[in-house]
């Protein structure tokens, strides 16, 4: 099968195709983290559409694809959209999204009429220029590599050097200037990276496409990690994935152009990443609530066993669960989804089949929860004036929340309170036993 | 100014303009040291402008200021700026403590670890403002008045002499407020002067001892009690559009043309 055919990497070109987009895609979003955290994900798509006419000029005062003659064209229209969308911006009354957009397709215009000039010129080395559109990976060759190589070390040594300085201009530009950092320099530099990473792009991936190499993998960096650097390695890797997985799927499809492959498989990593992301995912937003839903589930549970306690007198007599249902408008699973989970913290007991108990732990915590929400309720009315009759559903959403710190200073504010405002005891801890 | 306390910045005949329209126009004062200096106007009156202008952070089209009798690029270490909290975007990958390490970049070279010296310092700006048990937090899980605290620990890990704040009790909740102010306090204590933008004049007369009144133009300044009096603030809040601020606007329109052209 193909697959295995290019895993087992016996052609050395595969293995050339394969090293080279694997550099380019963990190169490309390092850099594009940067971008992405300056908020300029927009221009790199001005960028990597504005490089066709500079490839398309390189060629025709060259007459050959050299990757170096290819680069240079490419870094110099790339860098002139970005001059030319700016100036705009600064200059009108346009905003940058729509400056943006002008400049992309009057570049990209002037590249497709370039292309189509080339392409009837009769010029026998145009074979294969129309794939810098959409992106070959095959098409790499060893000279591409070595030129990947340098530009990669470059760009690493550019980053280390000024990764401090980067971190604080990206963050707070204002701040940056005010210790003297040199901001011009380092908007120059990052700007050129970010040209740099697309010119680089455009045998492999295309220019069509090169942008969301840039900007993807940071985007989905962003979900996992909180941290800058950790940011660049996660992105690192997403972008190698992606530029591997590029890479395989040319050797096994050769008629098929890289580029959309190569944004497929990281658009798969993107969204998969917002949803399960650790840091900002959805699904990790959502086990979040899911978990505080929890808390104030097992939480009323302990309350409707105090009050139970409180009405006859006893607190660790066995319940059975229609006592408990009749309390509160839990249905029969959810309440035994509760109980299961105050049983594993051993707070709760199965004393029956059907009868449920108290541990004295759980007397305990439950007695606390008690207390928070009749000191709460005692605040409300007597600090802020809120009707007795209003207070208790305040104090049923609060004590899930209250902090240990801000317990502390309602103990303290409220010292010496026995009962709330209704007239009920406020449970006394240091009076029960342990 | 006090015969007893030495000068510390000296703004002479300031202007700067936004497209054309002065911002800040042939405003001239001398600030002492060792004061905490309120600058009060209304809105647009340029109070942000001025504090940016004495941080070298906007080109100025007429005049010069100077921080202990020197440019500010000869003595820029001594000076610490702290910027709107809104200014910057909070979900930027970084904790609280990467952030107040922030201010100490500038003296770190590129191949160094931060320094122990440089860690203790980061520490002890954080305890300060009582930031520390929050020093591996996200920004993005701070509050308001937690970012606000984050920026001034930024600043205090600096170790200036001189500390320009731009809005430190805006949006922040009232036990912030009153710690920044403590904060402050104890700063001057220690021979520092603090110049802070401020928006509401209710509080002004019990936060500075020393006051810079501005619309557009400078008003009055001086200590506090000098410069407060109703006349000032007539001059300052009294709602009329100026002769001044009119030949501003027109001076905008017109060039609204060139600019386009």
């Amino acid at each position: 099968m193909a697959i295995f055919e290019f895993l087992s990497f016996d052609d050395p070109g595969t293995q050339i195709v394969t090293i080279g987009t694997v550099i380019l895609g963990a190169v490309a979003s390092i850099i594009g983290c940067f971008t992405f955290l300056q908020k300029r994900a927009l221009i790199g798509d001005a960028i990597s559409h504005s490089v066709l006419p500079g490839i398309c000029l390189a060629f025709i005062l060259s007459g050959t694809k050299n990757p170096y003659y290819m680069l240079i064209g490419a870094f110099i229209s790339g860098w002139l959209s970005v001059i030319l969308s700016d100036w705009i911006t600064r200059t009108s009354k346009i905003k940058a999204d729509t400056s943006i957009a002008i400049v992309l397709s009057f570049f990209f215009a002037i590249g497709m009429m370039m292309l189509s000039i080339i392409q009837h010129s009769g010029n026998v080395n145009q074979a294969g220029l129309h794939h810098f559109l959409f992106g070959k990976a095959a098409a790499i060759i060893k000279e591409d590599v070595v030129m990947f190589l340098y530009v990669a070390a470059i760009a690493l040594v550019i980053i280390i050097v000024y990764f401090r300085a980067f971190k604080l201009y990206i963050f707070d530009i204002e701040f940056a200037k005010s210790i003297g950092l040199p901001v011009k320099w380092l908007d120059f530099l990052l700007t050129t990276l970010a040209v740099l990473a697309i010119a680089l792009g455009i045998r492999a991936v295309g220019v069509v496409m090169m942008s969301a190499l840039l900007i993807g993998p940071a985007a989905a960096a962003s979900f996992w990690t909180g941290n800058l650097k950790k940011m660049l390695l996660i992105s690192a890797i997403v972008g190698s994935l992606a530029g591997f997985f590029g890479a395989m799927i040319s050797y096994m499809r050769p008629q098929m152009p890289t580029g959309p492959w190569i944004i497929i498989v990281l658009s798969v990593i993107a969204f998969t990443s917002i949803v399960m992301g650790t840091e900002k995912g959805v699904l990790h937003k959502w086990r979040k609530r899911q978990a505080f839903k929890n808390k104030v589930l097992r939480e009323n549970i302990l309350k409707i066993f105090y009050h139970l306690g409180e009405n006859q007198e006893d607190f660790l007599q066995p319940r059975t669960l229609q006592e408990l249902i009749e309390r509160r408008a839990y249905n029969k699973n959810e309440i035994l989804k509760g109980l299961n989970q105050l049983k594993s913290k051993h707070w709760v007991d199965q004393t029956e089949s059907n009868h449920w108990a108290l541990t004295k732990q759980g007397n305990i915590e439950s007695a606390k929860l008690i207390r928070l929400h009749r000191l709460w309720e005692v605040y409300l009315s007597e600090h802020l004036n809120i009707a007795a009759d209003h207070v208790h559903d305040d104090a049923e959403a609060i004590e899930h929340i209250l902090t240990p710190k801000l317990q502390a200073r309602l103990e303290s504010v409220l010292k010496g309170r026995t009962t709330d405002p209704h007239d009920k005891a406020i449970p006394n801890l240091n009076k029960m036993d342990k | 100014m006090g015969i007893n306390s030495k000068r510390i910045i000296e703004v002479h005949d300031l202007t700067i303009s936004y497209h054309k329209k002065p911002a800040l126009w042939n405003v001239d004062f001398d600030l002492p040291e060792g004061k905490i200096i309120g600058i009060i106007g209304p809105n647009g009156a340029g109070k942000s402008t001025l504090l940016k202008a004495i941080m070298g952070l906007l080109p100025m089209a007429s005049g010069y200021i100077k921080i202990y009798d020197q440019p500010l690029e000869e003595i820029r270490n001594k000076v610490s700026y702290v910027p709107q909290r809104g200014s910057v975007d909070w979900d930027f990958p970084a904790n609280v403590r990467e952030v107040v390490t922030m201010g100490l970049y500038k003296q770190q070279k590129w191949y160094e670890r931060t320094s122990q010296k440089d860690k203790e310092n980061v520490e002890s700006a954080l305890e300060k403002v009582g930031m520390l048990p929050f020093a591996n937090r996200h920004i993005s899980q701070l509050s308001g008045g937690q970012q606000q605290r984050v920026f001034l620990a930024r600043a205090m890990a600096q170790n200036a002499d001189l500390y320009l704040m731009d809005e430190p009790f805006a949006g922040v909740d009232a036990s912030t407020e009153s710690s920044i102010l403590d904060l402050l306090g104890a700063m001057r204590d220690e021979g520092k002067t603090i110049v802070v933008v401020h928006h509401d004049l209710q509080t002004a007369k019990d936060y500075f001892d020393h006051i810079v009144l501005l619309n557009t133009r400078l008003i009055a300044v001086g200590p506090t009690n000098e410069v407060l009096t109703p006349q000032h603030l007539q001059d300052a809040y009294g709602g009329k559009l100026t002769l001044l601020q009119e030949v501003g606007e027109l001076l905008q329109k017109e060039n609204i043309p060139t600019r386009e052209g």
